[in-house]
């Protein structure tokens, strides 16, 4: 790593970088806000905070990380004001999600021959692959959006249980049924258009 | 004997909380003889750590060209 080089302040005074990050930043706020203007708040607080204290950072890609951090926070905020928003018609009505289930397993419970899960090969460097983003984020935007936006809560902003609860006014259950469901999609989703393929 | 269905709930709930005794003894119990469920435990590790480094903006820092995502 050569990011002592130069400095994250010096990084947000590139118009260039700073672009590039802010567009970035853009698409991961937008996919889990689903709201273009929340999101542009977001990030632009986030910004606005990283700005502050760049200085302290070493390098870009610490400084991404951070900044990243940052509007991780600015997102759980506003996922946490709008439960009281989440309209009920989407917590219902889980017939259809139910049905991808038994595509997977046999009424006993068991794999579906042709769904069994084969071994991953070499996940550790799929993060260092552009591709595999883009397939990541095509499976993400096939789960169904409660699913999406639950694993999203989880996954990337690291909300624990409880509070994905009451930022989306579900129980437990339902939450780690939604979770199971998502999880199943998304690394099927995975294995079929990355992982198994390159096996 | 759990169904692999079941043990994909289990295995998924891990993710949130620590399972208790009886959870975790069934779990090997099957995980010993399902090859199926053994890949599907590795990867529900793997999605954790893809998800980690996407949420850290890893997906971009691979996507800017090369000579931009030096630092000099």
């Amino acid at each position: 790593m050569s990011e002592h080089v130069a400095g994250g302040a010096t990084a947000l005074t590139d118009p260039e970088y700073l672009e590039g990050l802010r567009s970035q930043m853009q698409r991961f706020a937008t996919l889990q806000l689903g709201d273009q203007d929340l999101a542009e708040d977001a990030v632009q607080e986030a910004l606005v905070g990283a700005l502050k204290s760049a200085r302290s950072f070493g390098g870009r890609s610490a400084l991404k990380t951070w900044v990243f951090a940052i509007l991780k926070n600015k997102i759980a905020d506003v996922l946490r004001q709008r439960s009281r928003y989440v309209e009920a018609d989407r917590l219902v009505g889980t017939t259809g999600e139910e049905s991808d289930l038994d595509e997977l397993f046999t009424r006993r419970g068991h794999w579906r021959p042709e769904e069994r899960p084969v071994p991953w090969v070499d996940p550790e460097s799929a993060v260092d692959d552009r591709e595999f983003w883009r397939i990541f984020e095509t499976c993400l935007d096939h789960l169904p959006g409660r699913q999406a936006q639950v694993f999203m809560m989880r996954e990337f902003i690291e909300l624990e249980s409880h509070e994905i609860c009451a930022a989306a006014e579900i129980s437990v259950s339902n939450l780690n049924v939604t979770l199971h469901r998502a999880r199943l999609r998304l690394r099927e989703c995975l294995e079929n258009n990355w992982f198994a393929e390159r096996g | 004997m759990k169904s692999c269905r079941e043990v994909t709930r289990l295995l998924s709930e891990a993710q949130e909380r620590p399972l208790d005794f009886s959870e975790r003894a069934s779990l090997r119990f099957h995980l010993m003889m399902c090859g199926a469920c053994r890949n599907f435990s590795s990867h529900m590790a793997s999605l954790r750590k893809i998800s980690r480094a996407y949420a850290a903006g890893k997906r971009d820092a691979v996507e800017t060209p090369p000579d931009r995502s030096r630092d000099d």
